[in-house]
């Protein structure tokens, strides 16, 4: 009974840790670049369904087809006006690295600003499908419910996409090797450049549905970069499922300790398992070593 | 607009009249500068810029509107407009020194408002009290005021200590159990930082003492958002009052959640937030019977002109705690500039450590650099924050218990 409950509430939450860290895992992975303004383009996307909800009465369901889009619009547009020469002069893929967490060091503070300028620094809170559900003797939160369906959906999907498809083995190709993928026609740039779109819309996603039942500020971004890491690199950089599993496993033993052991050493938790998939597999749970 | 300003127009009149008996010096009355220049740091962006956009800021700019629609602070028999110097301290604490320190020996500005919250103003304490400015620090809460007003006699604390707090809602946890209201079971639950380890540990000790039972007490990391588990346990247990010494997001999530899972013990309590604006806006009537850190006398004529008046220059409300108060101080850093009469720090100091000064919080004299009156309980009455406790304060409410079970939102 209390097994079930603490499954079903650790599922909820590592839905949305894997939720969140899933655009970071396409911008990472396959674009190569180390978005560490990847947190406010979330909040971003928060603050955006919180105007269309409270402002317009668009819920944020029906906000998803208006800021993904958007996000996926404004992401290209960063990669290819702010990106684009990183890529061009990187000689590999260190300097890359580096060069886009400068970037995007720098577009983290434009982000913030922007926010901090239009919103204030003060707490934003709404409410919609804050309904309990009854599942198998637990309630869970209809909106949490819904951020976890997402997650999996998307996740799946992509996962699907990544390896069925012509385009998604493009992807897979530039994730893998840049270089030799050029040799098989691959337009590196377009390809880094939609998979990073695509990471943008979905962290836009994750704004949007965790916003259902997150308090946010314009600071908070950077709590939520820092969160997709940590899911990212556990999951294998790049592997979409990957990252589902760190989510899930992550929100998994959080509940397990809050509940059974003490609430206080959850973030303990949480990283001694961080600490120990990177002492046995250093490339990730599903991650591919490194030739 | 006139009933608005009444309050402020009729405590400024009586600060001036004060004012210009202490000026009797001719000498005195021809060195009026052109302009008192207030400068501050303040948490403009970075994990306090919640806090202060709420509670201190909003504060800053109303007072500094106010005194300058008046005419400005009254110096040497005439009215010198306020000059403000602003930065922003990134919510770091060198960058808070290093802003005060360039305040003082740059821009060097006559009085220097505090920053937000109880780091911050700990960690510029030390330079306000070598630069000898006074140091208001209304937004800190801490059981090492007293020792620390002591300490730096140019400081004075305005939101009493956490022991305080937790004393206050032990003893009106008791009387409602000497009246049959409640049982005797109570679960807590406390943010693991400095704030709440303080609070935790003097109201452990309290319950402890007035015999209450602690079927739940646990401590979660700062920054959590999933309270499910947490409120499961404590649910499990059955308590008759829930108390949570939280920060605003945990507050908000702690009483999203407790509503989902149908938590309805008779007393529920959690910390900062609660009296925000925001936590009456996002829960509507369910806000209805929760109990926070807080409060304030609602009906008080000058805290209505005071609410109509924030809300008419920021275009949002204050929140119900720290926010009449950080006016409050700013009232009476101005009545002690005004009574000695020119921009002499250390008599304003001593001024502000020992004068009876009318502010909207009623009269205000400090004692050994604290304030003596902070409501430390308050709880939400059709759409309102009154205060409930210490029981004795003017204006303390009869607690609404049990608190109605959560409606469906």
């Amino acid at each position: 009974m209390v097994l079930i409950d603490i499954l079903i509430s650790g599922l909820i939450l590592g839905g949305m840790y894997a939720l969140v860290a899933m655009g970071l895992t396409l911008q990472y992975g396959v674009a190569r670049i180390l978005n560490l303004a990847y947190g406010e383009v979330l909040i971003a996307s928060a603050f955006a369904t919180y105007v269309l909800y409270t402002g317009f009465a668009i819920s944020p369901l029906l906000g998803l087809l208006i800021v993904l889009p958007l996000a996926f619009a404004a992401n290209w547009l960063i990669y290819r006006v702010m990106l684009t020469p990183l890529v061009k002069r990187a000689r590999n893929r260190v300097t890359l690295e580096i060069d886009s967490i400068l970037a995007t060091f720098g577009l983290l503070f434009v982000l913030q600003g922007i926010a901090f300028v239009v919103f204030g620094g003060q707490y934003y809170s709404y409410s919609y499908l804050s309904v309990p559900l009854h599942l198998g003797g637990s309630i869970v939160s209809v909106n949490r419910l819904l951020a976890l369906g997402f997650a999996a959906a998307l996740g799946i999907a992509l996962y699907l996409a990544l390896t069925r498809t012509r385009s998604g083995t493009a992807i897979r190709a530039v994730a893998v090797d840049p270089t030799s993928a050029q040799l098989v026609a691959i337009n590196v740039r377009r390809v880094a450049g939609f998979a990073f779109a695509l990471g943008g819309a979905m962290c836009a996603a994750g704004g949007v549905l965790t916003s259902m039942f997150l308090t946010f500020n314009a600071a908070m971004g950077v709590v939520f970069t820092m969160k997709a890491l940590i899911v990212v690199i556990m999951g294998g950089v790049g592997n979409l499922l990957g990252a589902l599993l760190a989510g899930l496993l992550l929100g998994l033993i959080e509940t397990f300790v809050a509940r059974l052991v003490d609430p206080g050493l959850t973030l303990a938790a949480n990283f001694a398992l961080f600490l120990a998939v990177l002492l046995i597999r250093p490339q990730g749970l599903l991650g591919r070593r490194a030739s | 607009m006139t009933t608005t300003l009444s309050g402020f127009a009729a405590s400024a009149f009586v600060a001036s009249m004060i004012g210009a008996f202490a000026i009797a010096g001719p000498a005195q009355a021809q060195t009026a500068p052109a302009s008192v220049k207030i400068g501050y740091a303040i948490s403009k962006t970075g994990p306090y810029a919640g806090g202060a956009s709420i509670t201190t800021l909003p504060n800053y700019q109303v007072w500094v509107k106010d005194v300058n629609e008046a005419g400005g602070i009254m110096l040497g028999g005439k009215r010198v407009p306020v000059e403000v110097v602003e930065y922003d301290d990134r919510s770091n604490s060198e960058e808070a020194v290093k802003a005060i320190e360039r305040l003082a020996t740059q821009d060097k500005v006559d009085f220097i408002l505090p920053p937000w919250g109880t780091g911050l103003n700990l960690a510029v304490g030390p330079t306000f009290n070598r630069l000898g400015y006074p140091q208001l620090a209304v937004t800190s809460v801490t059981d090492r005021a007293p020792e620390l007003a002591k300490r730096w006699q140019n400081a004075s604390f305005w939101l009493g200590t956490s022991a305080q707090i937790s004393h206050a809602l032990v003893d009106l946890l008791a009387k409602l159990r000497t009246e049959g209201k409640i049982g005797n079971k109570v679960a807590v639950v406390s943010v693991a930082d400095q704030f709440g380890v303080e609070l935790i540990n003097a109201g452990r000790a309290a319950l402890k003492k007035a015999n209450f039972e602690l079927v739940y007490d646990k401590t979660y990391p700062l920054g959590t958002q999933d309270m499910q588990p947490i409120l499961t346990e404590a649910m499990r247990a059955a308590p008759d009052t829930f108390i949570a010494f939280s920060y605003p997001p945990d507050t908000m999530a702690i009483t999203d959640q407790s509503r989902v899972l149908g938590f309805n013990p008779k007393v529920f309590f959690t910390g900062v937030g609660a009296a925000f604006p925001l936590y009456k806006q996002r829960f509507g009537a369910n806000a209805n019977g929760v109990m926070g850190i807080g409060g304030w006398n609602a009906d008080a004529p000058a805290l209505k002109a005071y609410l109509k008046r924030h809300t008419e220059v920021t275009g949002r409300e204050p929140d119900r705690w720290a926010s009449p108060i950080t006016y409050a101080s700013l009232q009476v850093l101005q009545q002690a500039i005004e009574r000695v009469g020119k921009l002499d720090r250390a008599a304003v100091i001593k001024e502000i450590h020992n004068g009876t000064f009318k502010t909207i919080i009623g009269d205000v004299k400090l004692k050994d650099g604290l304030l003596q009156e902070v409501w430390a309980v308050g709880q939400w009455q059709d759409g309102e924050f009154y205060g409930l406790a210490p029981m004795n304060y003017a204006g303390a409410r009869q607690a609404v218990t049990p608190k109605s079970a959560w409606k469906a939102q």
